[in-house]
């Protein structure tokens, strides 16, 4: 049982898929490294920090890509994103069973300016390209960096996903809003604060994560199975992002006034949220299972 | 950032039908090593593109350790190096040299 967030990206790609299955596209070997890090005269990447491929998931066919997080952060440049686009671009040609993204970023390559932003909207488009294929695309979010920045709309943008209690998803990262809206507002040293209101339990119980898992490879190749299996092929629909935009503005108004994510938990119906950040993976995906269905009742 | 080129020669473990391999990540006190075959008349080339400028001799000695231990032939070895310290430049090495050879991940 390897952990998920101490493996680097290879190792995520390969364990997750099945054994010998996986095939990389521009592997290293081809050496298309980022021209403006060379530029800079800044150490360059053979993969250029993410590694994209074919391979199976329990037997079905998927098309990967893998981010390695110790990489300039998990940063998208130029060359990263276009192996992403190119990877999604791929699987409206092919129509594999899912595309998965393991992302592991803090957002745009900063050093690569324009052609970075560029990349991750280009990302963003191909996204919702594939989706509208009917390629269900689902995002697992379990590494050291977290993932935000326009990386997190990125994985905002896909049909659903999966997180470890130590994944973190967000805009903004904690030093930004810290540096945006002061340190009484936000410490960003406090790290039970940072996972309260980015960590994956929170965005499990918010619904941003369809569900929580435990930090394992395993563990993480296992919900990616289910999760593939349950979102079928149906294409984007507007009726789909309508009801989406009606729930987030329910929230806005049901979390209006909240202080801590405590608040939040509390009104969801969490009975203890004290006690939420001490729950294993499993007793926590029970809880927030039987809150959802509740819910479910409820509407 | 420097680049050092070293050439080994006369190499006995052969590279030829081998299965290129990389090891390592691009990351502080870390490096990538890029291990795969080449037609090198029985040398063992190793390019370095490394973030620490200044340490010629410390790579030079490290990297002669290694060809000692693996006796490389026709092999190409490529890395990006950020500040790793010596160990931690062996230990890839082999680690490198073992997942071309011997097919272990």
């Amino acid at each position: 049982m390897s952990s998920y967030m101490e493996s680097n990206a290879r190792e995520r790609l390969r364990h997750l898929l099945d054994t010998g299955t996986l095939h990389e596209f521009l592997p290293p070997a081809k050496r298309i490294v980022s021209p403006h890090l060379e530029q800079l005269d800044t150490p360059v990447a053979f993969d250029d920090g993410v590694v994209t491929a074919s391979g199976l998931l329990q037997g079905r066919p998927v098309l990967a890509a893998a981010q390695e997080g110790g990489f300039i952060g998990g940063a998208v440049g130029e060359v990263h994103g276009a192996k992403l686009v190119g990877l999604l671009r791929r699987a409206i040609a092919e129509r594999p069973a899912a595309v998965l993204l393991l992302l592991d970023t803090g957002g745009v390559r900063l050093h690569e300016a324009n052609a970075g932003l560029i990349a991750v909207s280009e990302v963003m488009r191909s996204v919702l390209a594939a989706r509208n294929a009917g390629v269900p695309v689902l995002a697992l979010i379990g590494g050291a960096n977290g993932c935000f920045g326009g990386m997190g709309i990125v994985a905002c943008c896909a049909n659903a996903v999966i997180m470890s209690e130590e994944g973190r998803l967000g805009l903004s990262g904690p030093e930004v809003i810290e540096t945006a809206h002061g340190v009484e507002e936000y410490d960003a040293r406090d790290r039970a604060l940072v996972w309260r209101t980015s960590g994956g339990k929170h965005r499990t119980l918010t619904g941003d994560s369809r569900r929580l898992v435990a930090d394992t490879v395993e563990a993480f190749r296992q919900a990616a199975a289910e999760e593939m299996a349950a979102c079928g092929h149906a294409a984007l629909s507007l009726e789909e992002l309508e009801q989406e935009n009606r729930m987030l503005a329910q929230r806005l108004d049901a979390t209006e006034g909240c202080r801590d994510p405590q608040d939040i938990w509390l009104g969801l119906g969490v009975a203890d949220p004290s006690a939420v950040p001490m729950l294993d993976a499993e007793a926590f995906q029970r809880m927030a299972a039987q809150l959802r269905t509740k819910e479910d009742a409820g509407a | 950032m420097q680049r050092l080129n070293f050439r080994f020669e006369q190499g006995e473990a052969d590279g030829a039908g081998r299965q290129p391999q990389v090891v390592g990540v691009v990351s502080s006190g870390n490096l990538e090593v890029l291990i795969e075959p080449a037609a090198l008349n029985g040398a063992c080339e190793i390019d370095v593109h490394t973030a620490a400028v200044g340490f010629d001799a410390i790579w030079a000695a490290v990297l002669a350790d290694f060809q000692q231990r693996w006796k490389l032939s026709d092999v190409r070895i490529s890395i990006n190096d950020v500040g790793a310290t010596p160990a931690v430049v062996s230990l890839r090495l082999d680690q490198a040299a073992e997942s071309m050879l011997e097919g272990t991940q």
